[in-house]
């Protein structure tokens, strides 16, 4: 059902947990559909210098919130916003059709925490 | 993808082995005696005399008063369908109402649900905390024009054991049809069509380790059903098609050797199911078992887990040789949580949490103890991935 690269992932997530002093933090999904996903990151001179994530849901939604913490790490802000869903399930050697939606969500939690951040430093000003 | 080692397969209600006893019984009715029954001559009459001799075991197995009773079909499906609908359709002159309950079978759900877009009233029962029918709320639905009354014998997924005794004279009081699919209970408890009221009865053959595609429905005499299906009038023109003549060998097989050693197997089954969960239940933290403690098939676990979901607990035990299912949204077809699990009264959120595995006869209690060693790790990995953990499970 899933790549070697999936299993790879949900064997052995990357940059999991929470962080604590996070400057942007988005939470996508919900656990009545079983997919429920935080991002977390920490933003350097308008770059993702660290990211970690905390994800309820199956294999898929674990590997891509795994898969999307190592895109997104040293990135610009502009450069992150610009991952799709497509390039995270591509990472991974593709993703079964019905979980293209559902548990695919990882790039949207991965953008709410960049607005999050935006909109904080809007705030500050 | 690599086949993984499989060490423990505990998802019997999904796929059961062929017994080897009865993979042997179907052989020469491959290659040698290929007759067909309905020939006149001498390999068509060994044909008839295998078909006969396995309907005869077949009806033993449930009690039922004469051979002539019982008609092999494609299975489980095939059989609830031709229930469902003959019944329905023959007594429609009755009545158009048909009530069954919430925690059926898709085989009798969505039969359910295509006679109701037919013109036909269905009436799906509640059922309590456990998956118990609710025999009064059957008492205030049923009406002169009920002409079917659908509920299974067990559910396969929370193993609950319905009171069907009670369910069929409630039934038989206003004068509908019973029916009563047995496909996940026959082979695993004692099924008596004559003592528990039942007048239609749904069998499959691999839910008794005899070989996929075969089926069979219990008619008692007198009930009146329609075929669904129309050709050369085979099975007293109820289930047209040339039969199935291995597989039926096979099924006949099977029943004869689950009459005869479920009793034992059934003891030496639930002693391990009862081990199994109260290992979840004292080790696990938040671990929950979904249906009734006691009446329950003996080869039925179904436990629940929290702030985790069901699909990665199987990937997870599957990484260790653990073959199992969930009623998690993620793993079925239409990424709706079980809708048994959403009966029994779960919130979505606990639905993807649960874990079914079904024993069988390959299973020993190292195979118990070896589950029991790896869940604890498994639950508390995926916990500590979860948002929704709290803290104090975690550390």
């Amino acid at each position: 059902m899933y790549t070697e690269k999936v299993m790879e992932h949900f064997r052995n997530p990357r940059n999991m947990g929470e962080m604590s002093d996070a400057d942007g933090v988005g939470t996508v999904g919900n656990p009545v559909c079983g997919d429920l996903m935080t991002i977390y990151i920490r933003v350097r001179d308008d770059r993702i210098a660290d990211v970690k994530f905390k994800t309820f849901g199956c294999g898929a939604a674990i590997a891509t919130s795994s898969m999307i913490t190592e895109l997104a790490k040293g990135k610009t802000l502009e450069e992150a916003l610009k991952i799709t869903r497509g390039d995270v399930a591509e990472s991974l050697g593709g993703l079964p059709p019905v979980k293209m939606h559902c548990s695919n969500l990882a790039a949207d939690g991965l953008h709410a925490a960049i607005e999050d951040y935006l909109k904080k430093r809007e705030a500050k000003r | 993808m690599k086949m993984r080692l499989l060490r423990v397969y505990m998802d019997h209600t999904a796929g059961m082995p062929v017994d080897d006893r009865v993979l042997e019984s179907m052989m020469p009715y491959f290659t040698q005696n290929y007759g067909n029954p309905s020939s006149t001559h001498s390999l068509g009459n060994e044909a008839r005399r295998a078909i006969d001799e396995a309907r005869a075991k077949v009806a033993e197995l449930i009690g039922a008063e004469k051979k002539e009773e019982v008609i092999f079909t494609s299975g489980g499906t095939e059989s609830n369908n031709l229930a469902i609908k003959g019944a329905a359709y023959r007594k429609k002159e009755k009545g158009n109402h048909i009530i069954t309950s919430s925690i059926e079978h898709m085989s009798v759900m969505n039969t359910c649900k295509y006679l109701n877009k037919q013109g036909f009233k269905v009436t799906y029962l509640p059922v309590d905390k456990y998956g118990i029918v609710d025999i009064e709320a059957l008492k205030k639905k049923i009406t002169a024009k009920t002409a079917l009354v659908s509920i299974m014998y067990a559910n396969g997924e929370i193993g609950t054991l319905e009171p069907i005794k009670e369910i069929g004279e409630v039934a038989h009081s206003k004068g509908a049809i019973f029916h009563v699919d047995a496909v996940a209970a026959a082979g695993q408890v004692q099924v008596n069509v004559q003592d528990e009221n039942i007048d239609l009865l749904s069998l499959s053959s691999n839910d008794m380790y005899g070989p996929r595609g075969l089926g069979a429905l219990y008619k008692k005499t007198g009930t009146p059903i329609l075929p669904i299906m129309q050709g050369g009038g085979q099975e007293r023109g109820l289930r047209s098609g040339t039969e199935n003549l291995p597989g039926i060998v096979g099924m006949g097989k099977a029943a004869e050797l689950a009459k005869t050693e479920m009793k034992t197997e059934a003891e030496r089954v639930s002693n391990l199911r009862d081990a199994f969960i109260k290992g979840v239940l004292d080790n696990i933290a938040e671990s929950h078992l979904n249906g009734h403690p006691t009446e329950r098939l003996p080869n039925n676990i179904n436990v629940r887990f929290s702030y985790i979901e069901g699909e990665s607990l199987i990937l997870s035990l599957d990484m260790e040789g653990v073959a199992c299912s969930s009623g998690s949204a993620c793993t079925s077809k239409t990424l709706e949580p079980s809708h048994v699990l959403l009966a029994i009264g779960l919130a979505h959120e606990d639905a993807h949490g649960s874990l079914l595995f079904t024993l069988g006869k390959q299973n020993a209690k190292e195979d118990v103890k070896y589950v029991l060693g790896l869940l604890p790790r498994i639950v508390r990995r995926l916990r500590a991935i979860s948002p929704l953990t709290p803290k104090e499970l975690v550390t």
